[in-house]
C-alpha cells in the first residue's frame, strides 16, 4: 500500500521527463528555456509543443535551441532562425497576417453573429409579445408583464 | 418563416464549413508543411560520405550542376516504397541524385543499401541531424532539387512517385536546363 502510494506520488515527475537533461547553467536558464519550447511547435506530432513531446525530432530541436541560446540569440532571433527553416508553422501561437486573420478573428466573428441572431430574435419576441400585450391591455387594463412569458 | 428555416441554415452553413475543411485536406495535405526555403540559397553542409569517410559531400563542391538532395533512412517505411522510383530515375541519368542519411545508424543504413540497391551518387550522412535541421526536414523521404547556383527550387515531401517525376520534376529540370 505504502508503494503504491510512493509511485502515485512520483507520477507527476512522468510529466517532467519529456524534457532530456540538459546542462543549465541556473534556474532562469531552464525557465526561459522552458518558455521557449512551449511556444515552439514539435512539426512531426504537430499539435504538441516541443517542451512536450518525445519525438526524436523534438529532441534534436530542443538541442538545438539551446545551442542557440547558449551562442548568446534572443528568443525572438531563435524563433526567427526556426521559421526560416521550418516556416511559420513551427509557433505554436501563429503571427497575425492577411491569411491568418480568420484563424484569429473567426470565433469573434461567429459570437457577434451569434450575438446578432440572438439580439434579433430576442426583440422580435418582444415586440410580438408587446403586440399581444397591447390586445390583452384592452380587455382587462391590468398589464402584468411577467405573466405573459 | 425564416425563424422557423433559421435552423436548416445553420445546419447548411456548418455542413459547408466542415465540407470545405474536407475537401481543402484532399486538395493540399494539412500534415504537408510548404518549405519557407523555396528560392532561398541551400544551406551549407558538409558531411562524411556514408560508404567512403574519407570523402565529403558538400554543397560548395556540388555547385554548378543542379541535383537532387533526398532525405533517406532505413528506419523509414515510405523509403522503401520510394525506392524502386529513385532506382529508375536515378538510372536515366538525367540528374544525379545526392542521399542525405538522416537520423540513421551507419550499419543499418549500409545493410539497406546491400539489401535493395544503391541509387545515389554520394550519400551524406547526418545521423544527428546537424543538416537536416537546417534544410528544415521534418520527416522522411523529403526531396529537395537545387540548381547550379546552390538554390532550393522545389521540394516533395513524401515518397517520390513516377507521377511526381513526370509532371513536376522533370518540367522543372527542363526549366532550369533551359535557363543555363
Amino acid at each position: 500500500m505504502r508503494r503504491l502510494l510512493l509511485a502515485w506520488l512520483l507520477l507527476p515527475a512522468l510529466a517532467l521527463a519529456a524534457i532530456d537533461p540538459l546542462p543549465f547553467k541556473d534556474r532562469e536558464e531552464e525557465a526561459r528555456f522552458r518558455n521557449l519550447a512551449e511556444e515552439l511547435r514539435c512539426m512531426v506530432c504537430q499539435n504538441q509543443n516541443l517542451a512536450d513531446s518525445d519525438a526524436p525530432l523534438a529532441k534534436d530541436l530542443r538541442r538545438e535551441v539551446f545551442d542557440l541560446m547558449r551562442q548568446g540569440l534572443s528568443d525572438d532571433e531563435i524563433r526567427t532562425f526556426l521559421v526560416e527553416r521550418y516556416s511559420d508553422f513551427v509557433l505554436y501561437r501563429p503571427p497575425i497576417r492577411a491569411n491568418t486573420m480568420l484563424l484569429w478573428f473567426g470565433p469573434a466573428l461567429v459570437l457577434l453573429v451569434g450575438a446578432v441572431a440572438v439580439t434579433l430574435i430576442v426583440r422580435r419576441r418582444a415586440q410580438a409579445l408587446a403586440a399581444q400585450h397591447g390586445v390583452k391591455t384592452s380587455d382587462n387594463d391590468a398589464p402584468d408583464r411577467e405573466e405573459t412569458w | 418563416m425564416i425563424g422557423r428555416l433559421l435552423p436548416l441554415i445553420v445546419f447548411l452553413g456548418l455542413g459547408g464549413l466542415l465540407f470545405a475543411g474536407i475537401q481543402l485536406n484532399r486538395v493540399r495535405d494539412s500534415s504537408v508543411v510548404q518549405s519557407p526555403l523555396i528560392g532561398k540559397p541551400a544551406p551549407d553542409f558538409r558531411l562524411p560520405e556514408l560508404l567512403d569517410p574519407a570523402r565529403e559531400v558538400a554543397r560548395a563542391d556540388l555547385l554548378g550542376q543542379v541535383y537532387l538532395l533526398n532525405v533517406w533512412a532505413s528506419w523509414c517505411v515510405s523509403c522503401r516504397l520510394e525506392h524502386p522510383v529513385l532506382e529508375a530515375f536515378s538510372a536515366s541519368g538525367e540528374v544525379p541524385l545526392i542521399g542525405l542519411n538522416w537520423k540513421d545508424e551507419k550499419p543499418d543504413a549500409l545493410r539497406w543499401l546491400r539489401q535493395f540497391g544503391n541509387p545515389y551518387a554520394a550519400i551524406a550522412h547526418d545521423p544527428d541531424n546537424r543538416v537536416g535541421l537546417h534544410f528544415g526536414v521534418y520527416g522522411t523521404p523529403e526531396t529537395f532539387l537545387i540548381d547550379a547556383e546552390g538554390t532550393i527550387r522545389y521540394k516533395h515531401i513524401g515518397p517520390l512517385t513516377f507521377d511526381i517525376i513526370d509532371q513536376q520534376v522533370r518540367p522543372l529540370l527542363r526549366e532550369l536546363r533551359g535557363e543555363g
